[in-house]
């Protein structure tokens, strides 16, 4: 009797394959992939219509705006991060399959900053232009984004594997995960706010950085946790 | 020495009957000590200089502020507990910390409201150690909704220890995050080690109410572990036979 031969991809391979799957489901559903950045972008319309259409008053508070809206919009996406493979059982097989299950988690955390957080941060120089921001802070909105939004995916996708078993779960995330968010959000925004008044902004910006390094290396075993309580 | 003792508290009818008998030890020294300590902190020891007969309020204030950390604290580390050695009665313990927390978390926010009314001339102010004893009552009711949303108490308990870990390593940074704002709130007076910057005489009071919240916090604690016990074991026959 033969036994078939175990075929256990290597760590980086298991990571693309878990990748290419989410971007090829996405690209099959762009139309939902959309409603993320197009709430991002309805969010901030708002700030105008509510404060002030003042140019100079907007550029004011442009930092905060931004943030507060890709916050919301990063959290209202990471409800439906694993949700989807939990109904249809995907999650079950890859618990029992033995494969490492935090290396999986992240990699479908990248999949939705890749789906969700990468957009904001190429469209925010345009949001950010009607908000009155000058486009030699482009570059660092885009850098201070790009770190803020991989973290709030990171932490988002905690919330979203805690909640994952309850019924409505939205609320819930959001009353979890938004106290665990403020840092980022305290960060991002005093980054961003330095850089437009022209001041150093690498203390913020290194701050950052570490904070998703530490989330990048802890979180993973704190979604698997919960991912393993959710489905039982 | 023998630790058997040790392992059979971790027992539900061990833990029952010491909590029950603990209470009245913690329970109303701590109260006798309450009542000395606002007696001296209200008529015994002098005026600020500068804040005058307001800065009294800080016998309550900076207990509760205290408590409302250790609390959170203590809560995080029983639920690891509970996670990691798959031990019940630590859950329940951290389910017992949730709700004394939380009021010690509100009375550190309304107090200091009420002081800084006169003193700041604002009841809040958008400052470091608000903003964070403001968050820390947001993780304290996030943990209580994730509690109370399963129907399954073990489910519950270990989602909300998951949660509750997260929140712990999220503490420093919160409070190192919001530090980058300038600073109302006054610094440090109290220090265990080396020379205390307030008036020796607030000390004496100051620390006795700080040893009172602690203990009466035990007490509730015990109140809270039974009550856990009671409704987690209401099948167990040991259970039935000493409340018949």
């Amino acid at each position: 009797m033969t036994t078939p031969a175990m075929h256990s991809p290597s760590p980086f391979s298991q990571f693309a394959l878990v990748l290419r799957r989410d971007l090829r489901l996405a690209a099959r559903r762009w139309d939902q992939m959309l409603q993320p950045l197009v709430f991002f972008v309805v969010v901030i319309t708002l700030f105008p219509l509510a404060i002030s259409p003042e140019l100079s008053e907007l550029r004011r508070i442009a930092p905060g705006i931004l943030w507060v809206a890709a916050m919301l919009a990063s959290l209202l996406a990471a409800d439906a991060l694993f949700r989807p493979d939990v109904e249809d059982g995907v999650m079950e097989q890859w618990v029992l399959s033995g494969q490492p299950l935090p290396w999986l988690l992240l990699a479908k955390t990248a999949g939705h900053w890749l789906l969700t957080g990468l957009p904001m941060v190429i469209v925010s120089p345009l949001v950010a232009t009607a908000l009155g921001v000058t486009s030699d802070a482009w570059l660092l909105l885009c850098v201070t984004l790009a770190l803020g939004t991989a973290l709030l995916s990171v932490l988002g996708a905690i919330g979203a594997a805690l909640t994952v078993g309850l019924r409505r779960g939205n609320m819930m995330m959001a009353l979890l995960v938004l106290p665990l968010e403020m840092p980022v959000l305290i960060f991002g925004a005093k980054a961003l706010d330095l850089g437009l008044q022209g001041d150093v902004v690498i203390g913020p910006l290194s701050l950052l950085t570490a904070m998703l390094l530490l989330s990048v290396v802890l979180a993973p075993f704190a979604m698997a946790a919960a991912i393993r309580i959710s489905i039982e | 020495m023998n630790w058997v003792w040790f392992h059979k508290l971790a027992s539900p009818p061990t833990a029952y009957a010491f909590a029950r008998a603990l209470r009245p030890w913690l329970l109303w020294p701590s109260i006798l000590m309450m009542l000395w300590a606002s007696y001296a902190g209200l008529f015994v020891v002098p005026p600020d200089y500068q804040q005058l007969d307001a800065y009294r309020i800080i016998f309550v204030h900076v207990p509760a502020a205290s408590m409302s950390l250790m609390v959170y604290s203590m809560m995080a580390i029983a639920a690891g507990i509970g996670l990691i050695w798959h031990m019940k009665l630590a859950h329940a313990v951290a389910a017992a910390c949730v709700l004394p927390g939380t009021v010690f978390t509100v009375l550190a926010l309304a107090t200091g409201a009420i002081w800084g009314k006169p003193m700041w001339g604002a009841w809040w102010a958008w400052d470091p150690r608000l903003t964070t004893e403001l968050i820390l009552l947001f993780l304290y009711l996030g943990y209580m909704a994730l509690r109370a949303s399963f129907d399954d108490i073990g489910r519950a308990d270990r989602a909300s220890a998951v949660l509750a870990l997260v929140g712990l390593v999220n503490i420093p940074i919160i409070k190192y995050s919001v530090v980058w704002w300038n600073s109302l709130h006054q610094g440090k007076t109290l220090s265990m080690f080396g020379k205390s910057s307030i008036d020796p005489t607030m000390v004496a009071p100051l620390l006795v109410m700080l040893l009172a919240f602690l203990m009466f916090f035990g007490a509730i604690l015990c109140d809270g572990l039974c009550a856990q016990i009671l409704r987690r074991e209401r099948h167990a026959q040991w259970l039935l036979k000493q409340v018949s």
